[in-house]
Order: C-alpha cells, then structure tokens, then sequence
C-alpha cells in the first residue's frame, strides 16, 4: 500500500525582501539577509522547504525597562551601551540582525529628540555590520518624526522600521513616514493586532505611499497563556490567503517571541513543582518561536540566549 | 491514494443534518426547534446524541445516516474504562481556524519494568499529584506508558499489578514482544490499555492478543508511512478495528521527518479522506532520552519542545518520560490553548463575586468576563487581601483592552450591568473602580450611571496598593 504524497502547489508565493545593504548596494552593512519567498506552508513536505532560513533579531534598547532576571543576567555590562550590546548580540549570540528599540523617545518617558535617537542608531550601524531593525516607542506622532529622521541618517541602507501602523494612518503621519523611508531606500513593517482585514487595510493605505516590494508584516505575537493560538491561527490564515493568491498578504511576516516573558508564568516564581526558573522562562519564550515558525513566520525578535540557540538549531533542521 | 469524496465537516450543511433529523421541532435538545439544532451540530457545538428523539428505534436507519455523514476522518479510539477513559483521535480538519481541533491529546508518562516498586510507586504519585490551575482549569497528566526493559514477562506482570493496586490511570503496555504484553494483559486486559505496538514483525502473534482482548493497538512502522498503511490495511482486514498509528518520533537532526511524517498522515487522512491513514497519531517524545549521552537537562529541554512541536501538528496522544514541572507546564498550556474555540474566547459567568468580607463601605470594582482578565483580576486581589466586591461584565468574552476598542464595554454597558447585579443594594456609597484601560470610559460612565468613577491602575497586580492608599476616597 504505497504512500504517495505530493507537495501541495499553491498559485502565488510570498515577496522576497532583502534587508540591509553592503556597501556596493548603497549602504555599509557586511552582508545582507533576505526573508519570504515561500511557495508552500513550512515544513509540510521534504521538497518544499522555504527557500530561507527563519531570520533572528536580537533587541538592543536604548533606555533600561523592566526586564525579568532571566533575560537581564547576562547584560550587566552592555546595558546602558546600545553599540556594545549590539556587538555582544552579533559576536556573542550569533544575531543575524539587531534590533534597536528607542524607547527613550518616548514622550511619556525621556522624551528624547529624534536627532539623538539618529545618533544612537549611527553608533550601532558603526558598532556591528548586520543589518538593522529600528523600533519607535508606539506614539504615532514621535515615532513618525524619529522614523523620519533616521531614514534620512541611515540613507541606503536598507533599514526595517517597526513599525507603521494605522495610529499613524490616523495621526496623518502615515504619509510622510512611507514616503521618507520610500526616498531613502529602507524597508517597512506594518503592524495590526491579531485581525486580516485591519492588516490588509493598513496594507493599502501604506501601497499608496510606499513600494510592496519593501514592507513586512507584523500580525502580533500573544505569549504562550495569554492567546499564542490567536497569533497562531492569523498566522496560518494570513499564509494561506497569500499563497492562495491574496496579494495584499503576500508580505514576510515577523514574530516578537519576546513577548513571552510578558506571561506570569514565564519569570513567577512558582514553586518548587514547577521549578528551574532558568528554564522555565526560555522555554517560553522558545516554544512561542518555534511555534510560529510551524505556522510560517520569517524573522523571529528575541531576546533570550538559549532561546536563540535553540531556535536557530530547529529551524536548521526542520530546513532539510 | 484519493478515496470516494465524503463531505468534510465544512461543507456539510445545516440541510444536510436537518433532512435526517425527525423534524418535529420538539425542543426536547434544548433548542427551538431542529434546524437551530442542526446549525449547532455543524458548528461542533451540539452532538448528535443531545436529540433524544433520533435515538430511539423509529429513527435507526437516520441515525445511522447521520453518523456516516458527520463522522470524523480520523476514527476515534478509546483506552482506559469508567471515569479514566480516555477519547482520542475525532479530528476533522488540518488547519485549528477550519474547525476547533476535538480530543486534546493526554500525555502519557512512561515507568518502566526496572524500576524498584518503591520508585514506580513515588513516580505515579508524582503523575498523579501534578496540576496546574490555569485561568481556572486545572490542567494534568492523563496515563501511563509501561515499558518493559528487563524483558522479564514474570517482572512486567508484577509490574502492572503494582500499578494496578496504585491507581487507575489508563496504561499503555509497550513492548514488542507478545509474550511481554501477553503477561502484561493477564493482570490488566479488564481495564483496556492501550497496546504498543504491532509491526512488521510481530503482527500474527500480537494480532492474536488484540482480536482475543478487544485491546486498542498501536501500529507501528517508524518512518515509512507504505509499510504502515500495508500493516493498517491487513489488521482491517482480520477485523481490527481500534487502532493508533506510530509513524516514528525522530529527534535532533531528523527533527523535519517528524514533523513531514506526522504532516503527511494527518493530511492523508482528512483532505484525501484516506481510510487507512484516519487512525489518531501517537507521538513519542520520550525517544530523545535515546538520543546520544546529554546532560539531563538537555533531554529534559528537548523532549519539551519536541513535544510542543507535536501538539502543534498532529499528534493525538503523546508519551514522555520528563516529570519536570518547567519542561510540562508550557506543554499543557499549549495543548489547552491550541484546542480552544478559535470563535470564542474562554469566557466566565458575568455577576457580582465578593472577596473577604467586603460591607456597605467597601470598593467596587469592574472587570471583564474574559477568562483570562478575571483569573488575573481574582488573584490580585487575593494576592491584596481586600474586602471588596468585583461585577464582572459581559463583555463577549474580550479583554478590558480589546473590549473598550471593540466597544463591547462602554459607559452604557457598565450602567446597565451596575443595574442588573444592584450595585445600589451592595454598598451605600456611590464609587466605582474601572481598571486603567478603561481610563477613557470614566466621563460618560460617570454621566450614565450617577456614580463617581475612580480610575485604577493599568495592571491589576496594582490594585492592592490603590485601595490602601486611595480607599475611602475623598469627599469632592
Ligand atoms: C488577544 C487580543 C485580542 C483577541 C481577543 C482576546 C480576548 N479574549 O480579549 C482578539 C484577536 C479577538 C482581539 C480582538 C480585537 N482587538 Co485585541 N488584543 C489582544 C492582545 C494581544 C492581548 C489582550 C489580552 O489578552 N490581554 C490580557 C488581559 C488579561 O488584559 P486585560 O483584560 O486588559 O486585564 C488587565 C488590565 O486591564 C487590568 N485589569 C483588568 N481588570 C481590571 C479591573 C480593575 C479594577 C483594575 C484596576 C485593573 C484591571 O489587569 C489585567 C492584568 O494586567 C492586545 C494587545 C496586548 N498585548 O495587550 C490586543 C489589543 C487589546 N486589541 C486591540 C484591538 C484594537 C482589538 C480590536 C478592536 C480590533 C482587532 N484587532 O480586531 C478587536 C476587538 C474585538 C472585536 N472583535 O471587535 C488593541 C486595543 C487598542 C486600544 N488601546 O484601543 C490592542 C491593545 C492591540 C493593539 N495595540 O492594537 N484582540
Ligand atoms: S430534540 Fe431532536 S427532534 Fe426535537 S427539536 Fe431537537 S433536534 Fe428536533
């Protein structure tokens, strides 16, 4: 009784994208990484794999926040040096990319101008030559000047900033931070919480400013306790619109696992039974990634060491 | 391998199941009448049984047509009797978003026949003690897998009869050899364990074993699904009916087998309706500790999200050899979320609950009735020690966030729920505690309902520290 199973051929495929830029390409960064592509839901069949390995960022901020111990350990000497912990991302924790959050133009918070949150960014593009990822702060105003700024900056060097997002849209700010990043060769990432269509929304409204071929998508990643099935689910409905031929999710789309250790249960101290706190926490965070990667995810942003090494370790070998 | 095309769950009809239903609109299922009893059906939220009427013998022919049509394309299998049985299989569709996924799959913790009798007995204590209270349900082990190591069948029937005196978990008997699970049966074939495994090799004599017992079995043939379905096809065809299929759990670098394996079977089974691949999947997460010489830890680590990895594909049963709390709590959260109503949120009842011995001076407090937000909300203010009262609000389920952007709590909502718990008859005063995310309710609340809104914090692990600072508020 012979097994036959045949890879599912779908219509449509997901948009390549390439993030940083060497210097022949306009930028300075020593390599480039390149997500999406897929053809086929992940991991369903040994001939079709993603044409790409799943991407991991590693975050870098530029303010101290709250951090459980588990993930704070291991920086006690980078943390109030973003360009240093940046190189311990790449050089210690094999980042393929950084991320850098800067929280501290947060209006609420320090409230620092764009020009500084530039300077920032300048020093982390002179400490490391991966390519980077820009976080704002959420205040759809702030992060619109911030954005601004730096795409200017960093021109040419193929930057994802994360993220826009309908506030913007709302803001009026849209406009100005699609056509900047547009002028200045960087890529984008449009983000929505757990709903298509407001995804495919934000989508259109930011084609109208912005080239496809450069944005990604973030769909929000709920911790593992508090709804990772939803994330789970948009992203397996998301994947299979886009390959089924909706061009409006045919994007790469991205996963901040880090949002496990928002979970009780991933840092409490919950007793003997459940003990080995040094575990616990990044196996959330792990299981939340690898998850969403089954579901088809491209770029992972994490924080956690062994979370990252296992990770990377997995997907190396669900690729073959 | 495409097989004559039954009706997947969706696309049967509300018709389909209302032309075989008696159409008398009785309401004895608890419905107004037989298409909103169908409408249920279709959607997994009724069963076909909840009809008194079709069951009785005037309908027989019906009922049997209603089965065919809505019976699952993975059979489902049972092990264990009475209380302790376990259900699994049922699945209807690929992909959690088509249909909610049925039957979580009960993890099995393995003793094996070299262990002292005071170790094994220390070991289902520990299976049995183990829980886990998440947002309200308590979640835990369901089985045990025996494994016989010595090889000994006088030392594997002392075994089970030792378990057997322990407790009543469902057992499953692994061991190849007939004779092992021959002796394993002598002292347990009344309680219906779970027989791993049948294979190439040994399929005459264990077949034997299962038609005798009546036993559900394992067919087993790691990593080529041909043979499996060969095997599955002759034990069909000798009349064996219950079966599990073991497609091999491969580890470390054979990680992406596993998963295109158990893929390709749960496939087979429900987009090409392909009857010898519709059997429930058994997943062996326990084959890491088989693996090369690590630490413990390391197997520990990897049997975890191994086994994470199976409960997100396919697999309907799963036995692991870790008892480490930090290595099954995540599995069990995962299994519990993953088979949740993508529809529906996990909600609770709507009402007022008190906590301590809350008077007519004592806070009010609201909240949503997601479950997840009232199990937070509830052990803060354990967790706080006060006396106060919380009205939980109907707010479909969603979150205090959600449900303010969705506009499923609004100043009118909370109005009218103040109204329909009497808050006015709970407490003399007239304040009303939102939580932070509703921050921007609190002018119209204050408009619709007459009381005075003070804003909590945005988390309520903060809860405690508001009231002891800001309780009894100020006069204006
Ligand atoms: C999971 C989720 C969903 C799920 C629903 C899950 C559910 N059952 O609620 C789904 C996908 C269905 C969903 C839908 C929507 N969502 Co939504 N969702 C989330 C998400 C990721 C998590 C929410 C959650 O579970 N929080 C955990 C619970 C426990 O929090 P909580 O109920 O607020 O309770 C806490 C506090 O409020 C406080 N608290 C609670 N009660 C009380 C009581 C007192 C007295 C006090 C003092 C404190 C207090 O303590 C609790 C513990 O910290 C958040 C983003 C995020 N990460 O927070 C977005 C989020 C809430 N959603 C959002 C939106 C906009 C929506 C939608 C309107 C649009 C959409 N995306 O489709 C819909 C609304 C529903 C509808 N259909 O119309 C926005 C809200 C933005 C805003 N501030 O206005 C958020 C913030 C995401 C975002 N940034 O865009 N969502
Ligand atoms: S109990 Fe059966 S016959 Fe009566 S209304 Fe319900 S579905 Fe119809």
């Amino acid at each position: 009784e012979k097994f036959l199973m045949e890879p599912d051929v779908f219509p449509a495929q997901i948009r390549e994208i390439t993030l940083g830029a060497t210097r022949a390409e306009g930028g300075t960064r020593g390599s480039t990484i390149t997500v999406g592509g897929s053809t086929s839901i992940p991991f369903t069949h040994p001939q079709s794999p993603p044409p790409h390995p799943p991407v991991i960022s590693l975050d870098v901020f530029d303010t101290r926040v709250p951090m459980p111990k588990a993930l704070k350990n291991h920086l006690t000497e980078v943390i109030d040096d973003p360009a240093a912990w940046a190189k311990m991302n790449v050089e210690q924790f094999g980042a393929d990319m950084v991320t850098v959050h800067l929280l501290s133009t947060d209006p609420l918070i320090q409230n620092k101008s764009p020009k500084e949150a530039s300077k920032t960014v300048e020093e982390v593009l002179q400490a490391v030559d991966v390519p980077l990822i820009i976080g704002g702060c959420g205040d759809p105003k702030k992060d619109a000047e911030t954005f601004t700024e730096i795409a200017a900056m960093a021109e040419g060097e193929r930057l994802l900033l994360n993220s826009v997002t309908s506030d913007m849209a709302d803001a009026k700010t849209l406009e100005p931070v699609c056509k900047a990043a547009d002028t200045h060769g960087h890529c984008l990432l449009g983000f929505t919480g757990l709903d298509l269509n407001s995804a495919k929304e934000l989508n259109r409204r930011i084609y109208q400013y912005f080239p496809p071929e450069r944005l990604l998508m973030d769909l929000t990643t709920v911790a593992l306790g508090y709804g990772l099935e939803y994330s789970f689910s948009i992203h397996e409905r998301a994947r299979m619109a886009a390959l089924m031929g909706d061009p409006e999710l045919q994007h790469p789309t991205i996963s901040a696992c880090t949002n496990a250790w928002s979970a009780r249960e991933a840092w409490m101290d919950l007793g003997p039974a459940f003990g080995r706190n040094d575990l616990r926490g990044p196996l959330w965070e792990t299981i939340g990634g690898i998850t969403l990667l089954l579901a088809g995810v491209d770029l992972f942003l994490m924080m956690h060491p062994l979370a990252v090494s296992t990770l990377r370790d997995v997907a190396g070998k669900l690729m073959h | 391998m495409k097989e004559e095309h039954k009706k997947s769950i969706r696309e049967i009809s509300p018709i389909d199941v209302y032309k075989l239903l008696p159409r008398t609109n009785c309401a004895e299922c608890g419905e107004a009448n037989c298409m909103a009893f169908a409408t249920k059906v279709v959607n997994g939220e009724a069963f076909i049984e909840g009809c008194p009427p079709v069951l009785t013998k005037n309908y027989e022919k019906d009922l049997l047509k209603l089965q065919e049509l809505l019976a699952p394309p993975v059979r489902v299998i049972h092990f264990g009797t009475g209380n302790n049985q376990l259900k699994i299989g049922g699945k209807h569709v690929l992909y959690r978003h088509e249909f909610t996924y049925q039957n979580p799959p009960p993890i099995a913790i393995d003793i094996s026949d070299d262990m002292e009798n005071e170790q094994i007995a220390i070991r289902i204590k520990k299976v049995q003690d183990f829980s886990y209270t998440y947002i309200g349900r308590p979640l835990s082990l369901d089985a045990l897998a025996v494994r016989s190591v010595t090889q000994n069948p006088y030392r594997y029937t002392e075994v089970i009869q030792h378990i057997c005196e322990l407790c009543n978990l469902p057992l499953i008997l692994c061991s190849t050899d007939p004779n092992i699970i021959k002796a394993g049966l002598s002292a347990c074939a009344e309680r219906k364990p779970l027989i791993f495994a049948i294979t190439k090799e040994n399929w005459k004599e264990m077949g034997e074993l299962v038609l005798d017992t009546g036993c559900p079995v394992v067919v087993s043939a790691p990593g080529d699904l041909s043979l499996l379905r060969t095997l599955v096809r002759t034990l069909q065809e000798w009349g064996i009916v219950d079966m599990v299929l073991d497609p091999g759990t491969f580890h470390s670098d054979q990680i992406g087998q596993t998963i295109h394996l158990f893929t390709a079977l749960r496939k087979a089974a429900v987009k090409n309706f392909d009857s010898l691949s519709g059997y429930p999947i058994l997943g062996t997460p326990i084959s890491v500790w088989n693996g090369p010489e690590l630490s413990d830890d390391l197997n520990h680590w990897q049997e975890a999200y191994l086994t994470s990895m199976l409960i997100t594909r396919y697999a309907d049963l799963l036995i692991m050899h870790s008892i480490e709390g930090w290595a099954l709590l995540p599995q069990l959260i995962w299994r519990f979320g993953i088979y949740t109503d993508p529809r529906k949120p996990v909600s609770v009842d709507a009402g007022v609950r008190t906590f301590g011995n809350p008077d007519k001076t004592s806070p009010v407090l609201i909240t949503s009735n997601y479950a997840l937000t009232f199990f937070t909300v509830e052990s803060d203010i354990k967790a706080a020690k006060i006396d106060c009262y919380l009205i939980v609000i109907d707010t479909g389920g969603l979150s205090v966030e959600a449900a303010v952007a969705g506009r499923y709590l609004t100043a009118a909502k909370i109005a009218e729920s103040l109204k329909e718990w009497k808050a006015d008859t709970l407490v003399s005063h007239k304040n009303l505690i939102i939580p932070g995310l509703a921050a921007r309710l609190s002018g119209e609340t204050e408009e619709e309902t007459g009381w005075r809104v003070l804003v909590g914090p945005r988390d309520s692990s903060g809860i405690g520290q508001m009231i002891r600072e800001c309780w009894p508020p100020a006069d204006e």
